[in-house]
């Protein structure tokens, strides 16, 4: 199958892989990561052999970023004892609590809370992105939501 | 709270929607195999596409649906084709100079690596001709080294893919008529009077 050229790609997900990344590792860091994720996917696209799932793929890559974005934050979070610095900038979003929340899930359930409840996905394709069988992405989906609510309605 | 993914879809409406631009970032990393971009011209709106090497493309977006030619050069270049205005900055202004009267000669470097064999020696020996003259298909098949080949420099020229730049409207039938062109043959006629080979 082949592939469509790479600005198709780009116009039909960078709004929902930019809305994903603010979600997952926050404005402040969403444009990095935005940029990565778009590079790492073009570097990689002309290797591809399908042209088909290549938004799962997308996610895939913009889900790894976000982990890496996590980890780099959690580095940092150590040495600066004396002076805590602000993690990020105060948050434009209208309700930056419920992202935070969302944040605190482990990977895969924010990943899969995002795709399924924002922006639709279905759980085969859901199942592709995590790598996973379609009942662990559908639990995964469940689980986070589960989590959000309980902490919501606290 | 009755249903957190409708307060979860509501509240995604309000991320950030404004991404920031990829481009320079990929020219920089050296994967920016196709630019593109449109330029206006009074034949119309053409796409206009280039490697680091230099010009791949040029097409009447009129004539052939920009989608089209987008998909063409994934497939005959490379795949990560990609909108970079600015990398067709000097392609764009020879382009208006050229339609404004002011260019006869087009500067700009042209990527030949994605042309073989007679096709590309037809339309080297095309992209000679100067501005204001012309030529024959006869005559293009002898410079391409093939002077029985008229039939197949016919075809070459009908497969140019960078119009305007490498002047297959230069090119007329034995006899004077015009003969074809990729873009309809009023622009083949404009062409020529623009360059007063046409009165």
């Amino acid at each position: 199958m082949k592939l469509p050229p790479f600005q198709a790609l780009l116009d039909e997900h960078r709004a929902d892989v930019y809305r994903f990344l603010a979600a997952t590792v926050g404005p402040s860091e969403a444009d990095d990561c935005f940029q990565e994720t778009w590079i790492s996917a073009l570097r990689a696209y002309p290797t591809l052999r399908r042209g088909d799932n290549l938004r799962a793929w997308l996610f895939r890559i913009a889900q790894n970023k976000s982990i890496d974005a996590h980890r780099a934050r959690g580095r940092r979070a150590v040495p600066v004892a004396a002076v805590p610095e602000r993690a990020s900038p105060p948050l434009p979003e209208r309700d930056p609590e419920l992202w935070a929340r969302l944040r605190d899930l482990p990977t895969k359930q924010r990943t899969a809370v995002f795709c399924r409840s924002v922006l639709g996905m279905p759980y085969d394709e859901l199942a592709l992105l995590l790598e996973s069988s379609e009942d662990a992405a559908r639990r995964n989906v469940h689980e986070g939501l589960k989590r959000l609510k309980e902490e919501f309605s606290e | 709270m009755n249903d957190i993914e409708t307060t979860l879809r509501n509240a995604a409406l309000d991320l950030p929607a404004e991404t920031p631009e990829l481009s320079d970032r990929a020219e920089a990393e050296g994967l920016l195999d196709v630019a593109y971009t449109s330029v206006d011209s009074p034949l119309g709106p053409l796409v206009v596409a280039a490697t680091p090497k230099g010009l791949v493309r040029v097409s009447y977006s009129e004539f052939r649906g920009e989608d089209e030619v987008l998909e063409e050069l994934a497939r005959r270049v490379s795949p990560r084709v990609l909108e970079a205005p600015a990398r067709l900055d000097p392609v764009r202004r020879e382009l208006d100079e050229y339609f404004e009267g002011r260019r006869e000669d087009f500067d700009v470097p042209i990527d030949w690596s994605y042309l073989a064999g007679f096709t590309r020696e037809v339309l080297r020996a095309t992209a000679r001709i100067g501005f204001g003259e012309v030529s024959t298909y006869a005559g293009v098949a002898a410079e391409a080294g093939s002077p029985r080949a008229v039939r197949a420099a016919g075809n070459a020229l009908g497969a140019n893919p960078m119009p305007v730049v490498v002047p297959c409207h230069r090119v007329l039938r034995t006899g004077g008529t015009l003969g074809g062109y990729t873009g309809g043959i009023e622009r083949k006629e404009f062409l020529l009077r623009l360059e007063g080979a046409l009165l």
